[in-house]
């Protein structure tokens, strides 16, 4: 286990903060600002995959609920933007919970867990497509106000600089979880599951509270989404796109641990960017590398790259030791 | 309100097209029976086995359904040597793994035929494509007419090489018990790759099957994973007849609830039956394993 201390955390995030000051073009920042959002929701990912190993393949289910809560709360009631956030990440814990006292109750997990969740992103998303209530397939554009109230700024660093707290949370959870009893339980139960039910573990009241994290903040990711593009449809909300792509920096950055999503979030989008340059508008080229990287990480570093730099006894100046 | 007539149209011409549901759900049921994996890259495979066809009959001039007979070892030698070479050495053996790397396979899949064909939609046409069979009162699609006769044929097909030839016995003794199958020489991979292989040639025979009435694009294949799942699921994982009935009570579901709901929710039907089933009967209604 790599258990980083708190200092490095802080140091992290402050040179990630730094770098957004150092006069990026506005291409730049913006990814950046993707970078943070795909984080966050690989971060909410690795809470239930990661942690518990409850692998789901519908995170697009909580990442939509907050977007859509952001964009219809807003749009519709003319709530503030700030509070539409905070509601947009409930909704997110709610819908966790929802799925996951459905498919827990009727004890779904392995691949089973991943279609069911899916599935319910599917339903999300067909559903989100045909109420006109979400817009319908046109979709819900957010009215243009910049100005801390309306957490819309003119000038992007500042949005980065929100974005990149939010991270931090998530880092802030994560390294919880490894310091916490509520931690250890998530453990025992990807390790095993009877075992750790036999020691007296309320198996589905620690699954609950963990997927309720986990739904929170990818929909936190999702409310940062819809107020940064100020647009959302169904099939960017609760597109599997997103789903794919939090499990994906999870899983290539080190599920399990606290630094694997950001890092994965890093190198994956990255790299992505790097291929669409070189590749000179070939569409799918960057989901393309995507996959190969998906496929060789799980053969040959299965911990993801914080252990494979830990393996290869490089000292990664992100992931120091504790 | 609808006619009867329209009605019983509809439910038969969605029973037939549940039938070639039903032939990508064998592929899939069959390699989750013996492997006990879900094989998430089956929707692409799907899209490559179509672009195949599409090939066949766009470039050389083929009648699609002919062109099954070289695209399905085409699908047999590729799925073989994907679970030979891929599949099984990366997943280390953990289903987890399998899953990430099927799904990592189909995402592959996808965007390589997305970078060499573009996103655009390709149809055949054949001068069957529209032909309509009557049968009595009832007009019914001609290519889904032989789409169910081809699929029926190609389940018994399939049950007899199960039951009958020596790979057929390994198949089915590797899916009991995989440690003793070993043990009596029976090469375990090589099992393994051979059954991934006959459920790639299904897609094979499915994809002639769809062409002459259907399109394809690179996502077309991802629009029928969740369709295959439900179906394998709901006829229980690694049972054929269940694939079969599934597959089949599924079209009719679909065509249902798009003739009442509309297209675009009509496929909420599917998806609700899907959940529905996993909450309350994960083993479906043939599957006897959990």
């Amino acid at each position: 286990m790599t258990k980083p201390r708190l200092s490095t955390l802080a140091i992290i995030v402050a040179v990630l903060a730094a770098i957004a000051f150092t006069g990026l073009s506005g291409a730049l920042l913006n990814l950046m600002i993707f970078m943070m959002i795909i984080a966050l929701a690989a971060q909410g990912w690795n809470i239930l995959g990661g942690y518990v190993g409850l692998s789901s393949f519908g995170h697009a289910a909580f990442f939509g609920a907050g977007a859509y809560a952001m964009a219809v709360l807003q749009t519709r009631f003319g709530v503030n933007a700030w509070i539409a956030l905070v509601i947009g990440i409930a909704l997110g814990a709610l819908v966790g919970a929802a799925i996951g006292f459905l498919s827990f109750r009727s004890g779904l997990k392995g691949s089973y867990f991943a279609l069911i969740t899916l599935a319910f992103a599917e339903v999300a998303r067909i559903l989100a497509n045909s109420w006109n209530f979400t817009g319908g397939a046109a979709g819900i554009l957010i009215k243009l106000q910049t100005g801390l109230p309306y957490l819309q700024f003119a000038d992007r660093r500042y949005f980065l600089l929100i974005a990149l707290g939010f991270v931090a949370i998530g880092l802030l959870v994560s390294w919880w979880l490894e310091h916490s009893r509520f931690g250890a339980y998530l453990v025992a139960l990807r390790e095993n599951e009877q075992a750790a039910q036999a020691l007296g573990v309320d198996v589905f009241a620690v699954k609950m509270k963990a997927i309720a994290i986990s739904g929170a903040l990818t929909a936190a990711a999702g409310c940062l989404y819809a107020q940064n593009y100020l647009f959302i449809d169904a099939n960017v909300a609760f597109g599997s796109w997103i789903s794919i792509e939090a499990l994906f920096a999870a899983i290539v950055g080190g599920s399990g641990t606290v630094l694997g999503p950001l890092l994965g979030a890093i190198v994956l989008l990255g790299l992505g960017e790097l291929t669409k340059s070189v590749s000179g508008g070939i569409p799918g080229m960057d989901l393309l590398v995507f996959g190969v990287i998906l496929v060789l990480s799980v053969a040959f570093s299965p911990n993801g790259l914080v252990m494979l730099m830990k393996s290869l006894g490089l000292r990664a100046p992100k992931a120091k030791e504790a | 309100m609808y006619s009867p007539q329209i009605v019983v149209e509809a439910l038969l011409n969605g029973l037939m097209l549940g039938a070639i549901y039903a032939l990508i759900a064998l592929g899939l049921t069959l390699i989750y029976g013996v492997l006990h994996i879900v094989n998430f890259a089956h929707g692409a495979l799907l899209t490559v086995a179509m672009f195949m066809v599409w090939l066949a009959c766009a470039r050389y001039g083929l009648d699609p359904y002919l062109a099954i007979l070289i695209v399905a070892p085409a699908m047999f030698a590729l799925g073989y040597a994907l679970q030979r070479f891929i599949i099984g050495p990366a997943s280390h053996g953990k289903d987890n793994g399998i899953l990430l790397v099927t799904l990592g396979l189909s995402i592959i899949i996808e965007n390589a035929l997305l970078a060499a064909f573009q996103s655009d939609t390709r149809t055949i046409t054949t001068d069957y494509s529209f032909r309509v069979v009557e049968l009595g009162p009832l007009l019914l699609s001609f290519p889904r007419v032989i789409g169910f006769g081809v699929t029926i044929a190609t389940t018994l097909l399939l049950w007899l090489v199960l039951h009958q030839t020596d790979i057929g016995k390994a198949i089915r003794a590797v899916a009991k018990e995989k440690l003793g199958a070993s043990l009596v020489g029976i090469s375990v991979p090589h099992v393994y790759a051979m059954t991934f292989a006959i459920g790639c040639a299904c897609l094979a025979v499915a994809a002639g099957l769809l062409m002459p009435s259907f399109y394809v694009s690179p996502k077309t294949g991802a629009a029928f994973v969740l369709v295959a799942f439900t179906i394998v699921v709901l006829g229980g994982m690694g049972s054929i007849p269940g694939a079969l009935i599934g597959g089949l009570l599924i079209g009719v579901v679909e065509a249902a609830s798009s003739l009442f709901l509309g297209d675009s929710l009509g496929q909420i039907g599917i998806f609700l039956i899907f959940i529905v089933t996993l909450l309350v009967r994960p083993t479906g209604l043939f599957g006897a394993r959990a």
